[in-house]
């Protein structure tokens, strides 16, 4: 049901929804038109400022920079995707099974909070440092260090599943754990874990730019956002622009995500809504 | 409550003690041998043996971390594989650095959270707290290093009204080190501190709705007399919370902050070292930024119960 005060609130929603559309319609789109080869290195357009033909102007190889950003937003969003489905799979029946035994479930959050000890970033760096840098080693590096977050919402969001009477009534009636698990626990706590994905992928985007930024990412010559920003570093002083196209591309996905998360988050808890 | 400490330190000093065979051993499986990397690839037999046995990685692994971690306690990181120079003491320099950039950080966040946190609580129903809502949410959505590049763009570049980046210790140049020190920390507090600025808006919420508050303005306190004087000092208590976790965040940021300004820390360590396969230096920065981690967890939990009497009961 939807009351005023969510119809009210539903602003965050829709704007997130919205920008998270664009980030991936881009990515869609870029795989059958982009304006130019996102690739195509061309040295007497180099450093081109916006035009009609080159909307975003060109950046110092002469690569146009709206294709680089259509081509870009695919890289955001796999490594998002393959990030969170990482830590979605491992996390969640981690922390089901937490929520649901006493001792393995203190062990399994005793462990939650060792990796939480290893940022994504960090490990993405000692990964980069053992496996060579490349967008899967980043990928695979962020998810496990978002592994904790899921375990974590997981569990609190079983515990209280556990304790409602109709869990009771399965008890009762002689179900057994898995069987509870997958036809009450996952089916109540999905919302939770949607809520979860969204941010998460939010803060996978980040850490993929940043990474891409340090070197420790996607590699030359697939265009990512942050490895457009790092390009750009050296040429901040005479072309901005060049740092501000990919940066404001990061913004609005990082955006979208976060927002969109807080909306469903509303919309499930109208309680919540507005608050965090 | 006592059993509660007891029981924490004992977690804490277990996860140190896995967190380090973790990481020791992550950095013994990688691929490559030290000794090669270190005499290249025209280095005869002996002498790779020799110097092997000089790193003293030919003994059991269990030999290897035992020595490692003995001389760790005792702040003796081993000598890097790459310079031959002790790894501890340009360690303590590196972790000096980061740490005068987090804490400016911190405080750049602090000065931002509080008052746009309380102003985006008590004004949340008029389009002026709705509005610091929404700058906060784009605030979350720029990445430090972006936030630095723009910093760098506008009050270096243009205005050249800063240093673009670069260290001055602070005992050498006092006003030169705070000089170079606020872009850097801005670029880290500043979105650091519109994450912050969430929470501390939803604590001040929470206790705006509380009885005592009402009770505080039925005795004639006007709001943000009331607010002052009762309401912040219970909202601290899940903003500190939040602080102590953010600073990990910090930590790693950092990491990334220091590159952009060319900061002589301990992130811009990790990455030479990385750069220079120098491992024995890579496992001992991980190690530091990972301890750093769990300590600060660990330091949370306890002025958690400290702080709110409820928990101890648990």
């Amino acid at each position: 049901m939807v009351t005023t005060e969510t119809r009210r609130r539903t602003p965050t929603l829709v704007v997130g929804t919205i920008l998270v559309v664009l980030v991936v319609l881009a990515a869609l789109v870029s795989f059958i038109w982009t304006p130019h080869d996102a690739l195509r290195v061309d040295a007497s357009i180099r450093l081109m400022g916006p035009s009609g033909d080159y909307l975003l102007g060109t950046d110092k190889f002469g690569r146009d920079m709206v294709s680089q950003i259509m081509v870009g937003a695919r890289t955001t969003l796999y490594v998002g995707i393959v990030a969170v489905g990482v830590a979605a799979l491992i996390g969640t029946p981690l922390g089901i099974l937490a929520g649901m035994t006493r001792w393995l479930g203190e062990f399994i959050m005793r462990v939650n909070d060792l990796v939480l000890a290893f940022p994504a970033l960090l490990l993405a760096i000692m990964f980069g440092a053992v496996f060579g840098a490349s967008t899967l080693t980043a990928m695979i590096a962020i998810g496990i260090a978002t592994v904790p977050s899921f375990a974590r919402i997981a569990r609190s969001g079983t515990l209280q599943v556990m304790s409602t009477e109709y869990v009771l009534a399965a008890r009762a009636a002689g179900r057994r754990g898995l069987r509870i698990a997958v036809r009450h626990v996952l089916p109540n706590i999905s919302g939770l874990l949607i809520v979860q994905g969204s941010v998460s992928f939010a803060i996978a985007v980040l850490s993929e730019a940043a990474l891409s930024f340090l070197g420790f990412g996607t590699r030359p010559p697939t265009p990512s956002w942050g490895r457009m920003l790092q390009e750009s570093q050296e040429l901040l002083a005479v072309q901005p622009r060049l740092a501000l196209v990919p940066g404001v591309a990061i913004a609005i996905a990082v955006l979208g995500f976060n927002l969109l998360g807080d909306g469903l988050r509303d919309r499930l808890d109208p309680k919540l809504a507005g608050r965090r | 409550m006592a059993l509660r400490i007891l029981r924490r330190t004992a977690i804490f000093v277990v996860s140190v003690a896995v967190a380090s065979i973790a990481v020791f051993l992550f950095m013994a499986v990688l691929p490559g041998d030290p000794a090669q990397v270190a005499l290249g690839v025209n280095a005869t037999p002996e002498l790779l043996a020799q110097t092997r046995h000089e790193f003293g990685i030919d003994r059991p692994l269990t030999t290897q971390y035992l020595d490692w971690m003995r001389g760790v306690v005792t702040g003796d990181f081993g000598r890097s594989y790459v310079t031959r120079d002790l790894i501890g003491p340009q360690l303590v320099d590196r972790l000096g650095v980061t740490l005068w950039l987090v804490g400016a950080g911190m405080v750049v966040a602090l000065i931002v959270a509080i008052p746009f946190g309380s102003f985006a609580a008590v004004r949340h129903r008029k389009a002026s707290g709705t509005l610091i809502s929404g700058l906060s949410q784009l605030g979350v959505a720029i990445p430090a290093f972006l936030a630095g590049i723009l910093l760098v763009q506008l009050f270096a570049v243009q205005w050249k009204l800063l240093p673009s980046g670069g260290w001055t210790p602070p005992n050498q140049n006092f006003g030169e080190f705070v000089r170079g020190l606020i872009l850097p920390a801005s670029s880290l507090g500043l979105v650091q501190g519109a994450v912050l600025t969430r929470y501390v808006r939803s604590a001040v919420l929470d206790t705006l709705n509380e009885d005592y508050l009402r009770t505080a303005r039925a005795k004639g306190l006007r709001p943000g007399q009331a607010l002052r004087r009762h309401g912040l000092r219970n909202a601290a208590v899940p903003v500190v919370t939040v602080l102590g976790l953010q600073l990990t965040t910090l930590l790693i940021g950092a990491v990334v902050v220091e590159r952009v300004f060319v900061l002589p820390g301990l992130g811009s360590m990790l990455l030479d070292s990385v750069a220079a396969r120098d491992l024995l230096t890579v496992q001992g920065i991980v190690l530091v930024l990972v301890v750093a981690a769990l300590l600060v967890n660990f330091v949370v939990d306890l002025l958690y119960t400290v702080i709110d009497p409820r928990l101890r009961r648990s």
